[in-house]
């Protein structure tokens, strides 16, 4: 199937004149989405879609001009119009002599099989019938389900091709699917919230019973919640929220954003910034991972890349042009989002190596503090530049080691710096969640929280 | 019914980083989504293949859901197309890129020379042209031919106290006349001196204090706080704390909020939305009395009662979804450097960032990128950023201030995965009681 894209990509960078360097990115998904209410089809969407970005190098005596440019569309004309206009913006682009394009590094990509061979068999109808049951489990899930706000599920199929005339040939494709549920909890004077989900690379490997169990259970522990009090102390936070943390965190590892001096972390190479025992690792060739890929975003192999080692910060990741501004090689991170954008340098699959504790025998561990099962305003409130840190939080007092009373409407505030090095315990609960980080319990003490 | 909505794209960027133009890029998309709603359910596809049979066949797969819809064929009369053309002074290659380049480089160097501590610069220019047609079988054809630009600055400033961000913006739905009255370098100044001030910051509080926002920096407070809860989609899941509030008193009488389409030249503005229905002025609450909520077409369906011009997409492969436009608090009565000199002890927000919120319990947070403490009736101290937390209801009732000035921002909201530009806008005011998320104790 990629291979009509190789084409088109082959074709494009064949257009190269002279010492212009040329990098064409195809991709084409085919998305499904299912949405149910009350037992109903509330709506149903199917469509393929398909696109270029182009990518001009102009060389020069002072290094190369770069241009970019790309189409929502596969017609040749479109295409055409695309590198017209790439080669044209590269003109105003400054001479910039660490702009090149990626150029193979003999490293070989991991053997990383995303595609469900089966997915394309499942039938429209079994799809709808996924939905419905996660729906109709959730519904059934607690007498206290006021209703399922929404219920869907979705899966996509996507395929890409990337050649360049510095020798990268690649192609990928991978297909996903999910369900999830929001539920609301609660009589009419009262509104509590949750959500669940399960994901797979294919509808075989969802679970709807445990999508709807789990988004039951967040809203309906939250019954009763009330606004928390002012207090310092340790908190401990749910796998899915340190799985968001830890995604924000991986933004002041990219080698772009230090060399950019945009980072917190630049300047500690080799110094401890976390307590001994937090190793982060971001290993694309683990399957198990949502973002789990054999080629990064430049054509090159993704590779296990050890962040922090053991609480020393040992390395950042890096695309072609951000390593070369920082005298390092790639790391085969180069992460782009769509045809539109240029690679930039992230993560795509951390994992926080775990702990021997289980959820329980850290809650217990720990006493008091606040089990923080959601966050919100990570965009807002959370710099990883300054490394401040202040987010919304919901979830349950710890008492004598175990939940206890629902609390909302609270922030919790610290620093990336000071929770890294006032961790306390991190779980053996690894969960593999969509997104481009695992999480698990994780506990962190000296935070402040602000309330009443 | 059944629905084609045709978009045409296209878009530039450039952006200057280190001193450097780093990188221009240029976009284009087109394509159709095909709506089909029958009974209950919308089935729905889009096509970038805007030939007959590509068409055609995306209409097939629309129309695969609505099983019970026979065959058949049926003639829908179209209105006569109403035609609106862009108002913006200048499209978007009527203007040499040199010279857009150079707006970047006044700025970038104005921000530079702010102060030593400026360590990072980067400055960007972006605008877009998005031309539209609805036909539906309603007998709706209208189309619209919107243009949009907008700049950026985004500073770094560092000392041993570590990084700190600045960031200042300028959008409209217009087209390079944009600049005519702006000073890029004076905006380059602003972002460098919020990144230097909080480099000296002190933790913001936390627990709950009176909080004055300037005119215009928060008018993402009103769009989180109450905005989302208003959109109808939520209200008939009854999934807004908001439902059943209609004719009820749900903030303090000094509130009027408006939700306007059609404010010239503003973020969130538009001639139609994308389904075709002319923009208009909506009062959602009039001195503290809910008076309305937001509609798109189908929802406004279910009521019996037009659509309020609030259907949005972010693009031709989206379905449209109940969205804001520009929404903000009409101005009141009171000098804005009155309110501040009577508020004792409290925190002064010049400038929010983003925010979220849960339609459902009204919780809400948004995040600071520019405060002060306000001790004895005066600005004092600049804080680090923090968000802060409350819930809708509560804190539109405990607003007891209301200044004379007003003013908008522009911002980009995010629902169900789709991205939107809106406006929002208020004038100075205080709120007795909000909880700020900062470090010190």
């Amino acid at each position: 199937m990629s291979d009509e894209l190789l084409d088109i990509a082959d074709r494009l960078v064949a257009q190269g004149s002279g010492t212009e360097q040329i990098e064409a990115y195809v991709a084409r998904g085919t998305d499904t989405e299912i949405r149910i209410y009350d037992g109903e089809i509330e709506s149903l969407s199917t469509a393929t879609s398909a696109g270029i970005g182009i990518r001009v190098l102009l060389p020069g005596p002072d290094g190369s001009r770069v241009g970019v440019a790309y189409a929502g569309s596969l017609d040749p004309g479109a295409v055409a119009a695309a590198l017209t206009s790439a080669r044209e913006n590269a003109t105003f682009a400054s001479p910039d002599p660490m702009m090149v394009l990626a150029a193979p590094d003999g490293i070989t990509p991991a053997k990383v099989d995303l595609v469900d061979p089966t997915a394309h068999l499942v039938s429209i109808d079994d799809k709808i019938a996924l939905a419905k049951a996660v729906e109709a489990a959730a519904k059934a899930g607690d007498p206290r389900i006021r209703s399922v706000d929404s219920a869907d599920y979705g899966d996509s199929r996507s395929e890409m091709a990337l050649v360049s005339t510095t020798g990268i040939r690649a192609t990928s494709e991978r297909t996903s699917a999910f369900v999830s549920a929001a539920t609301l909890a609660g009589a009419a004077d009262e509104t509590q919230t949750g959500s669940g989900f399960s994901i797979g690379r294919g509808p075989g490997d969802l679970d709807p019973e445990a999508a709807a169990r789990d988004a039951v259970e967040r809203s309906v522990r939250m019954l009763g919640a009330t606004k928390g009090a002012s207090m310092r102390t340790t908190v401990v936070f749910d796998p899915r929220v340190t799985s968001t943390i830890l995604g924000v965190l991986s933004g002041a590892l990219s080698g772009d954003a230090v060399v950019r001096g945009r980072s917190f972390f630049e300047g500690h190479l080799g110094e401890s910034v976390a307590v001994p025992g937090f190793t982060l690792v971001d290993d694309p060739t683990d399957l198990r991972a949502y973002g789990a890929s054999a080629l990064d975003g430049e054509g090159l192999a993704c590779r296990r890349n050890v962040l922090i080692d053991d609480g020393i910060l040992s390395m950042f990741v890096y695309d072609t042009v951000s390593a070369r501004r920082a005298g390092a090689a790639a790391t085969g991170s180069a992460s782009r989002g769509g045809i539109a954008g240029s690679p930039g340098a992230g993560c795509r699959a951390l994992v926080l190596h775990s702990g021997d504790l289980s959820a329980d025998e850290l809650l217990a561990s720990v006493g008091e503090g606040l089990y923080v099962q959601s966050i919100t305003g990570v965009h807002s409130g959370v710099s990883t530049v300054s490394g401040d840190f202040s987010v919304g939080a919901e979830g349950l007092m710890i008492r004598d080691g175990r939940l206890a009373e629902p609390i909302r409407e609270v922030t919790v505030a610290s620093s990336f710096q000071r929770m890294l090095q006032n961790i306390i315990g991190i779980g053996a609960d690894l969960t593999w969640l969509p997104g481009i980080s695992a999480g698990q319990t994780l506990a962190i003490g000296d935070v402040q929280i602000s309330g009443t | 019914m059944a629905e084609v909505f045709c978009e045409d794209r296209t878009s530039r960027s450039a952006s200057r980083d280190d001193g450097r133009i780093e990188e221009l890029s240029t976009g284009s998309s087109r394509g159709a989504g095909i709506r089909v709603v029958v009974g209950e359910t919308t089935g729905f596809a889009h096509t970038a293949d805007l030939s007959e049979a590509g068409l055609l066949a995306a209409a097939r797969a629309a129309s695969a859901v609505a099983r019970e819809g026979g065959g058949g064929t049926r003639l829908a009369p179209l209105e006569e197309h109403r035609r609106h053309d862009a108002t913006a002074r200048y499209l978007l290659d009527e203007i040499p890129t040199v010279t857009k380049l150079e707006l970047l480089a006044a700025a970038d160097e104005a921000a530079r020379s702010a102060g030593s501590a400026i360590s990072q610069v980067t400055t960007a220019f972006s605008e877009g042209r998005r031309r539209i047609l609805v036909a539906t079988t309603d007998g709706i054809y209208a189309s619209d031919d919107q243009v949009r630009t907008r700049f950026n600055v985004m500073c770094v400033a560092t000392a041993d106290t570590g990084l700190q961000t600045g960031f200042e913006s300028m959008a409209r739905t217009e087209g390079f006349e944009m600049f005519d009255d702006a000073d890029v370098a004076e905006m380059g100044r602003i972002a460098a001196r919020r990144a230097m001030a909080k480099l000296s910051a002190r933790p913001a509080p936390s627990g709950e204090v009176p909080v004055v926002l300037a005119g215009g920096s928060g008018g993402v407070l009103f769009h989180e706080a109450c905005g989302h809860g208003l959109e109808a989609d939520h209200i008939v899941k009854d999934s807004s704390v908001y439902c059943g509030q209609l004719g009820r008193q749900v903030a303090s009488p000094l509130v009027t909020l408006v939700d306007d389409g059609t404010v010239s030249g503003e973020w969130g503005t538009s001639a139609i939305d994308d389904e075709g229905r002319p923009a208009q002025r909506n009062v959602l609450i009039e001195d503290g009395i809910l008076t309305d909520y937001m509609w798109d077409w189908l929802r406004a369906r279910k009521e019996g009662r037009p659509s309020s011009g609030n259907g949005r997409r972010e693009t031709y492969k989206d379905l449209p979804m109940v969205r804001m436009t520009n929404t903000f608090l009409l101005a009141g009565q009171e000098d804005p450097d009155e309110i501040i000199a009577q508020t004792p002890d409290g925190v002064y927000v010049a400038k929010l960032g983003g925010g979220q919120v849960s339609t459902a319990t009204g919780d809400f947070v948004f995040g600071t990128t520019e405060a002060y403490l306000i001790e004895g009736g005066r600005i004092t101290e600049p804080l680090r950023d923090a968000n802060l937390i409350g819930n809708g209801p509560e804190v539109l009732r405990r607003i007891d201030a209301l200044g004379n000035d007003f003013s908008m921002m522009p911002g980009t909201c995010g629902k169900d995965g789709q991205s939107v530009p809106v406006g929002c806008g208020q004038p100075t005011l205080r709120i007795t009681g909000v909880t700020i998320g900062g470090t010190a104790a």
